[in-house]
């Protein structure tokens, strides 16, 4: 039994990893005010960029760089259309996953099913590592899950406690008074955007090089729209998305478990959406300025218009 | 920087004694730092800027030195903010330029501006709804560390309001603070960041005749203090009391400057209409008519959750304009809203030519004849990004005549339209215009124009003439007076008392959402409104 619980613990931290990148990434870009329905694209992306980087130079760390540096680059298609030419957010970043997909389909061919021989040694903190249950589970990981904690507090503590993560903030609520102030709203945005592109391309390299340590297509899985649930399910918080994203990647790690119980892995795959969509009903019924969803988010900003 | 602040002694601050505190040490956006020394005079030359082909300004030449209370007056749409905003770098002027010290300056951005040392409170605010007071000062201050910006200039910006006795809780969210609250946080972020010149957009129209008085007296310092202060009004009382010299815009065009002390109100109102005005509408007896609505023991519920219309019943008549005064945050939208359907009665019972409309849908009380002139016209009255004649058939595109079952008739909807336009002189080049682009007045004569075209049982007008110029309020007045003639019955809702006591047969005094007496309009005990108003007097 405590093999077991310790294993699907364990599990559900490395399921949870992937998703908790991906989801700090969009939060940061929409509380700049942009909606960015690419994650799933550029996780795909950074998932085949990390894989051939890896296994053509032999350093799973060059491979985890070459993955954020395509996942910031693709980024910036984004980031145009919306921020410097006003485009709809929701067309352009839809675009930006097919787009993503594809390229990481076409570049990827060749490795499909190839297995990846060099391996990312786990981090293991001793003591902390020895606590009964969890203690496994939380302090002996891959790296990518201590870079994934890692940088959710980091953002939380730039959103929240520097003048830059105010006006990030404030650009997603009013990119008009934020701009009267001397900020370079365009600046923020671009920024917001592409800082969310690399993390959402480290928790594709997650995948290929950690996770599976394989590449073949389509091996994302829907993992960015679960992100983009997560966002929400978050309220926009990066360190409430911490619980949040390992909670997710625990149920992914039911779909396993509880199949032979007879329950369908189908009705598993939907608890994301069911829980995200729950949460937006019940704040919004009890008060819905607790929701802090950005007040302009996904609006296009126009300087210069009255 | 931040250790400047501390030796520089914070509780007795006076930025005019200390020009250079207030500049950050090298200059942030390729300033040069030759400029940034005070403003000792700065002048606009040959300013154009037009929007959508139409001109907004016009070869504007101005110019204000230090120690210097500069009024702009204009009716709306005369150009006056659009000027402003290109002094503060928001718009890039067509043609002309701006000379800070005689030297030529290109402000290509807000915070250009701001280090050359100019301040701007817009009149509908640059705060940040959901976020803190202490955010939005750091958001807007020039030398806010990086790391934790709130802790870190909380000291400073308490003691700098305490200075010009502002008492704001620095954690409120902008949301729960009145207007007057919020203008001085806009103030205290202009001054934190050392304007030398500061423009104000509109100030006293969101302010309460106290609020106005400490405004004026924080002004008359700036100005001792030799501060360079641009004060945009409409208001002829305001400006021949505050300013020195006034400029005089009209249609994007100056029309007239004088100094204050060597012109008179008359004299101004011409240049600013371009025609004389009458001061005075006077008002027809009419006799009143049958009783339309009633309002019995209405409570309501505010934003914030607490009560904020405490049993208030009153009744108005055929022929009659009921005037509702009072300080603005008294209940009076909460009321307005709570009649017109759109905020939820929690006990009492409104009829409308006796049939029961309360708690019923915006829609239906519209179809009982209950028209509405929202408060804040842009976010209630229109969708801004439609067109014109989208906009004129709001509330009514149900009506056979505007449609054939599932599809609208375009072709009336456009002379319906027209016919609102010419009638209301709605000034636009075309109905096909999106009506984000027409000024303030111009809208309101829009809204006004759509909600009583049908002719209503009952107007519910909300500040209908708030913020709009001479012209375009007595225009409204006007229209008012005309309805009151035709029969219907009209619920006004003014701060300003000087539009209650000419349009209104009877007025109610609210305070805290409480009716403090109702009387007739000739009552002589209306001499202590004021006192009403303040809620130290209760009829």
């Amino acid at each position: 039994m405590e093999e077991i619980i310790i294993s699907t613990l364990q599990r559900a931290m490395v399921a949870g990893t992937p998703l908790l990148l991906a989801t700090t990434g969009e939060i940061i870009c929409e509380r700049s005010g942009i909606l960015n329905l690419g994650v799933e694209g550029v996780m795909a992306l950074g998932a085949v960029t990390a894989f051939i980087v890896t296994m053509t130079t032999g350093s799973p760390w060059l491979g985890v760089l070459a993955a954020l540096a395509a996942g910031m680059v693709i980024s910036v298609i984004h980031a145009f259309t919306s921020v410097t030419l006003q485009a709809n957010q929701v067309v352009s970043g839809l675009a930006l996953t097919m787009l993503g997909l594809g390229l990481a389909g076409m570049v990827g061919k060749p490795y499909v099913g190839k297995p990846l021989t060099i391996k990312m040694e786990d981090i293991t903190i001793p003591v902390l590592s020895d606590i009964p249950y969890i203690g496994k589970a939380l302090f002996s990981q891959s790296p990518f899950f201590f870079m994934a904690v890692g940088l959710a507090l980091v953002s939380w503590f730039f959103l929240q406690r520097t003048r830059l993560g105010i006006q990030i903030r404030s650009t997603g609520e009013n990119p008009k008074a934020t701009e009267t102030q001397g900020v370079n709203v365009f600046l923020i945005r671009y920024m917001s955007v592409i800082i969310g592109g690399g993390f959402s391309a480290l928790a594709g390299a997650h995948l290929s090089i950690s996770y599976s340590k394989s590449w073949i297509e389509g091996m994302t899985a829907g993992r960015g729209w679960i992100a983009i649930a997560l966002t929400i399910f978050a309220l926009w918080n990066p360190g409430r998305a911490i619980w949040a994203a390992f909670l997710f990647g625990g149920i992914f790690v039911a779909q396993y478990l509880m199949q032979p119980l007879g329950i369908s892995p189908n009705f598993l795959a939907m608890l994301p959406y069911i829980a995200t969509l729950l949460i937006l009903v019940l704040i919004s019924l009890k008060d819905p300025r607790k929701l802090n969803a950005p007040a302009m988010l996904a609006a296009p900003y126009k300087r210069g218009e009255r | 920087m931040w250790t400047m602040w501390k030796a520089a002694s914070p509780n007795n601050f006076n930025p005019a004694a200390v020009p250079g505190l207030m500049r950050m040490p090298k200059s942030r956006g390729g300033c040069p730092a030759t400029l940034m020394k005070k403003i000792q005079r700065l002048e606009m030359e040959g300013i154009s800027k037009s929007f959508h082909g139409i001109h907004a300004n016009k070869e504007i030449n101005l110019s204000v030195g230090s120690g210097e209370i500069l009024g702009l007056l204009g009716e709306n749409g005369a150009g006056k903010t659009t000027l402003m905003n290109i002094l503060y770098g928001l718009y890039q002027p067509d043609a002309g330029q701006i000379k800070i010290n005689g030297r030529p300056v290109r402000i290509t951005n807000p915070m250009e501006s701001i280090l050359f040392g100019i301040g701007m409170v817009h009149q509908h605010f640059m705060l940040i709804q959901n976020h803190s007071v202490i955010e939005n000062i750091a958001l807007g201050y020039k030398d806010t560390p990086f790391f934790f910006p709130k802790i870190k200039i909380r000291e400073k910006v308490a003691s700098f309001s305490r200075q010009f006795n502002f008492t704001i809780d620095l954690n409120k969210k902008i949301w729960q603070l009145s207007a007057g609250e919020q203008q001085r946080v806009e103030i205290i972020k202009a001054l934190l960041n050392g304007a030398d010149l500061l423009i104000l957009d509109e100030p006293t129209s969101v302010l309460t005749p106290k609020e106005i008085e400490e405004l004026i007296i924080i002004l008359r310092q700036m100005k001792a203090d030799g501060h360079c202060v641009i004060f945009i009004s409409h208001k002829l009382d305001e400006i021949m009391n505050i300013c020195d010299r006034v400029v005089v815009l009209q249609k994007g065009s100056i029309v007239g400057s004088a100094d204050t002390d060597q012109t008179d109100k008359k004299t101004l109102a011409r240049m600013m209409v371009g025609r004389d005005v009458v001061f005075n509408i006077s008002k027809e007896k009419l006799t009143k008519g049958q009783q339309i609505l009633r309002a019995d023991q209405i409570h309501v519920t505010g934003d914030m959750g607490l009560p904020a219309v405490k049993g208030v019943s009153f009744d108005l008549y055929e022929n009659e304009i009921f005037g509702i005064a009072g300080v603005a945050g008294n209940g009076q939208r909460e009321l307005a809203e709570a009649i017109t359907g759109i905020r939820r009665i929690d006990s009492g019972k409104v009829t409308i030519n006796g049939k029961d409309i309360t708690n019923l849908s915006p829609r239906h009380i519209y179809d009982h004849g209950v028209s509405h002139v929202p408060e804040e016209r842009i976010r209630f009255g229109i969708a801004p990004g439609l067109l014109l004649y989208d906009n004129a058939i709001l509330k009514q595109h149900h009506l056979k005549k505007f449609s054939r079952r599932y599809f609208l008739k375009y072709n009336d909807v456009k002379t319906h339209t027209q016919g609102i336009v010419d009638d209301f002189k709605v000034l636009t080049h075309s109905i096909d215009n999106q009506i984000r682009n027409l000024s303030g007045g111009n809208i309101q004569k829009l809204i006004l124009g759509r909600e009583i075209s049908e002719q209503p049982r009952l107007l519910v007008a909300s500040h209908p003439t708030y913020g709009l110029d001479v012209g375009a309020t007595e225009f409204l007045r006007h229209h008012l007076l005309k309805l009151r003639k035709q029969g219907s019955a009209v619920l006004l809702f003014s701060e300003d008392l000087e539009e209650i006591f000419e349009l209104c047969d009877r007025i109610a005094v609210i305070f805290a959402g409480e009716f403090m007496g109702i009387f007739d309009s000739d009552d002589e005990r209306l001499c202590e409104i004021g006192l009403m108003m303040a809620g130290s007097k209760r009829i």
